[in-house]
């Protein structure tokens, strides 16, 4: 309940704030957030297999907007950005989809 | 807390399915541990990236669009350029054409005023200004005839007069002169002693003109009046002449209104 609301609280204070992302991070953002997006729903859905841990979810949604950044920027460097972030987003959002879909049979039983 | 750990072992799907939703509202429930608290910080950063994202994305204009896109909107600003330019152009011929138009419809106008003040002094139309001389003919015994005064007005034009006016008549191409009883009809006016004339040019010619032997001057002098020729720096020549139209002359080539 509270990181739902932590959610909302983030969305509404970056609509109010509307701050300019720096030229250096736009490339990444996307990305990082997708990334979170997979670490949100692997935690809900480790909530509903029982293995939820409160260590694991911060370590692996940190570690996740990292890494996707990081993989994004290697792209950068090495010319080939835009294939690896097109890359890095349909891996996560398979993974999205298959997260959804477990929450999904936990929940509705379909 | 014993209960939910007694669901934790559902035995039929629907329980499975129940135990989800209760497993789900257990760890929704507020706790103050700290890794709550990272999850809720980390949450609202998220929120926050997502809502800054979305609103990048908004605003971004030419820098997320493809290669593709970037070089279709190029080629559309070049023709429109091009397109743009050419009316320019045209635009630009058409100014130059109107304002040489305007020019030359100017010094039209200008010179047609000019020559219009130029006939209105001519004609008698047109109040006239400009040095020359006065010349008062006192004739106490009414001696003085049409024939003297139109002596003295081609001696005057002979000098140059260029608008002349005896009392209040504008002197024009078809003013006459007749003997009238105590005086002179001047263009149907009846002018008596003094006779006034107003005379407009150069005024020492008309001046000397006027002092001959055997001028105007030394003719009223034997007639037994007095005339007095005055040099005036500017004489004002304010009667007019109103023109008829011609009842029978018409201007060659035909005008055009």
């Amino acid at each position: 309940m509270i990181p739902f609301l932590g959610l909302i609280g983030g969305v509404l204070i970056g609509l109010v704030w509307g701050p300019h992302v720096p030229l250096a991070l736009q490339p990444y953002l996307p990305i990082a957030v997708i990334a979170a997006l997979d670490a949100v729903f692997g935690a809900v859905r480790a909530v509903l297999d029982g293995i939820f841990n409160d260590k694991v979810f911060v370590v692996s949604f940190l570690a996740n907007v990292v890494v996707a950044a990081f993989i994004v920027f290697l792209g950068d460097q090495l010319g080939v950005g835009a294939q690896l972030s097109t890359g890095v987003v349909v891996v996560l959002g398979v993974r999205i989809f298959s997260n959804v879909a477990s929450i999904r049979r936990h929940l509705f039983k379909a | 807390m014993s209960e939910s750990q007694s669901q934790n072992e559902p035995d039929t799907p629907e329980e499975r399915g129940r135990s989800s939703w209760s497993t789900l509202l257990r760890m929704a429930k507020p706790r103050a541990t700290r890794a709550n608290v990272f999850a809720a910080v980390l949450a609202l950063g998220l929120g926050f990236a997502i809502a800054t994202q979305v609103q990048q994305t908004n605003q971004s204009g030419l820098d997320q669009l493809r290669e593709d896109e970037l070089v279709r909107i190029l080629d559309d600003v070049n023709q429109e350029q091009g397109r743009l330019g050419n009316d320019t152009r045209a635009l630009e011929v058409t100014r130059d054409r109107l304002l040489s138009g305007v020019d030359s419809s100017t010094e039209a106008l200008k010179a047609a005023e000019e020559r219009l003040d130029t006939l209105g002094i001519l004609t008698g139309t047109a109040p006239a200004s400009g040095p020359g001389v006065v010349i008062t003919i006192t004739d106490p015994d009414h001696k003085v005839t049409a024939a003297l005064l139109l002596d003295a007005l081609q001696e005057l034009r002979d000098a140059g007069a260029e608008a002349v006016q005896i009392g209040g008549v504008r002197v024009v191409a078809d003013t006459w002169f007749a003997d009238a009883d105590g005086g002179v009809k001047v263009g149907g006016e009846r002018l008596t002693s003094p006779y006034v004339i107003r005379a407009i040019g150069d005024s020492a010619t008309m001046a000397s003109a006027m002092d001959i032997p055997g001028g105007v001057t030394e003719s009223v002098r034997r007639e037994g009046a007095v005339s007095e020729v005055k040099q005036v720096p500017k004489v004002d020549v304010t009667a007019l002449h109103s023109l008829d139209e011609p009842r029978y002359a018409r201007p060659v080539p035909a005008p055009s209104n």
